[in-house]
Parts: C-alpha cells; sequence; structure tokens
C-alpha cells in the first residue's frame, strides 16, 4: 500500500483518477461489510495474539488484508510466516507438517495480496 | 399490467436526479410514450421548476394521501406533450407525509393510463428513499465520476439488494470525456468496475444542463444538447431497445470491450 504521501502526490505518472478508483475500492470493502479500519486492525491483532501462543510469528511479513471479488464475496485472506525454530519454546504441539513450506498461492481476485519471495535472506538482519 | 415504475435515486444529493427524471419524462413523450413522473422530494420539490410547471401547481403528492383531492386534480399536464403528467410534492411537509404503502397505492392506480411512472427519489437513505423505491419495478442510480458519488450509490445499490429491488441500473451523470482522456477522472468502466452493475447511460457535461434548467425547458428538447442525446438513448434502452451506450462519449476502454460488454451485458 502506497504511503499517504505517495498517494497524495501521485506516484510519478500516476493520475488522480486511478487513485480515485484505489481509494474507492478501499473505502468501500469497509463500508459493504460494516467493518472500519480500526475494528480490522484489533481484530488482526486478536488473531495474532492467539497464533502466537503456539508459533513464533514474523511479524513484519504478516498481512491480513480484506478483498472482494463482488459485494457478497467478501473473505479474509491471511498470509503469517512464522519461524518453527523459534516455535519450540511457544509451541510444543506444534504440526510437523506445517504449510510454511509449500504455501497456497492467493487466489487470482485477491488486490491487497503481498507477493512475498520464498527464501530471500533476512533483509534486515539484527546485531547479535 | 400496465406502466413500468420507474425510481430515478442517487444516496448524495445534487448528482442530477431531478435533471435526469424531467429529461427522461421528455425523452419518453418524444418517444410516443404515456409518462407521469412523481415527485418524491416532500418539503424540497423541484420537478415542477425544471420542467416549467411550478405556475399550475393546485394539488399535490400529499393532498392525494390526505384525501383533499382526486388523483386525477394533482397531475398536471405538460404544455407540449399531451401525454406526459407531473405529479408534484408538498413543498411545506415532510418525507413522512407519506409511507411507501401510499405509493405503491397511488403507482397501482396509475398503472393501467400509462407506460411509464417516473418517480423522483430524495437524496438520503431514509423515508423518503423508501417511499421512492417501494412501488419500483426497476431503479436507476445517478451518480458522477467523483469519489463521494459513486461510495454512496454503493450504499444505494446495498439497500437495494436488501429490499428485494435488484441492484438497479446505472446512469453515469456530468462525465467529461477530456478529463478522462487526460486520466483526471474516473472512467464509465472504472465506475461500473467498482459498483458492478450494469450501466444503462452516460450522460456527458453538457453547458446547455443549466440555461435549460433557467428556463424550465428540459435540454432533451434541445436537439444540439449531447446531454440531451443520451436522455433519448437511455429512453430507448428503458424502452428495450438494444443499442449502444453512447460510443463517442465513453473513452475508457478499447472498442472491441465496449462491444463485448454491449452484447454481453443486455438482459
Amino acid at each position: 500500500m502506497a504511503s499517504f504521501w505517495e498517494r497524495m502526490m501521485g506516484r510519478g505518472n500516476r493520475r488522480s483518477g486511478s487513485t480515485a478508483k484505489d481509494r474507492l475500492r478501499f473505502v468501500l470493502i469497509h463500508d459493504r461489510i460494516n467493518l472500519t479500519p480500526e475494528r480490522m486492525e484489533a481484530m488482526k491483532e486478536e488473531i495474532l495474539q492467539v497464533i502466537s501462543k503456539y508459533v513464533h510469528i514474523e511479524r513484519d511479513q504478516v498481512d491480513i488484508a480484506l478483498t472482494q471479488s463482488d459485494r457478497n464475496d467478501s473473505r479474509i485472506i491471511a498470509d503469517i510466516p512464522f519461524n518453527p525454530e523459534r516455535s519450540d519454546a511457544a509451541a510444543p504441539e506444534m504440526d510437523e507438517n506445517s504449510d510454511r513450506e509449500n504455501p497456497q498461492p492467493a487466489e487470482g481476485d485477491t488486490t491487497r495480496f503481498i507477493d512475498e519471495p520464498e527464501d530471500t535472506p533476512d533483509d534486515n538482519p539484527k546485531p547479535s | 399490467m400496465g406502466a413500468k415504475v420507474v425510481t430515478i435515486t442517487s444516496g448524495k444529493g445534487g448528482v442530477g436526479k431531478t435533471t435526469t427524471t424531467a429529461n427522461l419524462g421528455v425523452a419518453l413523450a418524444r418517444l410516443n410514450q404515456r409518462v407521469i413522473m412523481i415527485d418524491a422530494d416532500i418539503g424540497l420539490r423541484n420537478l415542477d421548476v425544471v420542467m416549467g410547471l411550478e405556475n399550475r401547481i393546485v394539488y399535490d403528492l400529499v393532498d392525494v394521501v390526505e384525501g383533499r383531492c382526486k388523483l386525477r386534480q394533482a397531475m398536471i399536464k405538460h404544455k407540449q406533450f399531451a401525454e406526459l403528467y407531473l405529479i408534484p410534492a408538498a413543498q411545506t411537509r415532510d418525507k413522512t407525509a407519506i409511507s411507501p404503502a401510499d405509493m405503491v397505492q397511488i403507482t397501482n392506480k396509475l398503472r393501467e393510463d400509462f407506460d411509464f411512472i417516473l418517480i423522483d427519489s430524495p437524496a438520503g437513505i431514509e423515508r423518503g428513499f423508501r417511499n421512492a423505491v417501494a412501488p419500483a419495478d426497476e431503479v436507476l442510480i445517478v451518480t458522477n465520476p467523483e469519489v463521494s458519488a459513486v461510495r454512496d450509490a454503493d450504499r444505494i445499490i446495498g439497500l437495494l439488494e436488501a429490499e428485494n429491488k435488484g441492484p438497479g441500473k446505472l446512469i453515469l451523470n456530468r462525465l467529461k470525456a477530456d478529463m478522462v482522456k487526460k486520466g483526471e477522472m474516473l472512467s464509465a468502466d472504472d465506475v461500473t468496475d467498482i459498483l458492478n452493475i450494469q450501466i444503462i447511460g452516460i450522460v456527458p457535461e453538457d453547458e446547455q444542463v443549466i440555461p435549460a434548467s433557467n428556463s424550465g425547458i428540459p435540454v432533451t428538447l434541445n436537439e444540439q444538447s449531447r446531454a440531451g442525446a443520451a436522455f433519448l438513448v437511455i429512453a430507448r434502452r428503458l424502452m428495450g431497445e438494444n443499442i449502444p451506450l453512447n460510443p463517442t462519449e465513453n473513452n475508457s476502454g478499447g472498442f472491441f470491450q465496449r462491444l463485448a460488454r454491449l452484447f454481453g451485458g443486455q438482459s
């Protein structure tokens, strides 16, 4: 998602017509399901808290988005990567056949889904 | 079953509901249809002035509902068309003066004598909107290529579905083709893409619309007007003719895309 400033100024050659379309799509998804962005954030946080009880989530890679192919087909699509190595302590009952190795492709109708490249080296190595 | 009841609504105010109602009335009358227009915007009536009939009002819709006059007495005949009538709204009352059931009853009495009953809905989503939509066989949603108007149109579409009045059909009013070309305005394709409903008409921005309402002569009577031509197209499509939207005004999307939509999207 573009930053506020990027959206204000338009990205490069981006015209206000396509900005209008993007903003409308975003606002209508929330209007139609009667869930404000704020409530959505609260829901995300709660989901992540529950999952965190069992596995170690890679917080910075989480993507939970609302998508809509039409008015009557709304879904929440969540991509929540976690680190099995760091999960041991938190998640004694973790399933060994985790989907992490074979992530399901997102359905074609999603507009906000972030395509994470698999097995990329850590972009932000932390000093140990 | 006689007349088709068509309600013109929008959610947002100021997008051109009353102008659209007046012009569709005139366009249908020009196509030899028997038409009656009902102004359901009680307290803020305007269809009478846009039609140039404000000096002929004796009785109004609320007088009919409350039994002060016969239905026939509230019908004002247009100066030019023998088969074009208006029932004006009351100006000094509010939306609660009539009910959805009243509207159904009144339109049922009119159905036999007309081909089209056009209802000009007030802005908003409250009682006035529900009154206007209750008797509708078909709902036309007027919007402008602007974020706020499209958002409100989407809300209306949702409410129509909840009331089993179908998704309705879209009229995109005040489109500026040159701005669309520059990418500074939502195109017709953008709007139908977002709202995901069928579009029945695209009305271009036209400087002749305001002089027309200044003088109380709907722009459809002006042969030079591009907006007038667009309203005639919508009228013919309302009558079930399978004619193009307005290919010269719709600059977005490819020609074949438009062609495909035209043949694929017609019910």
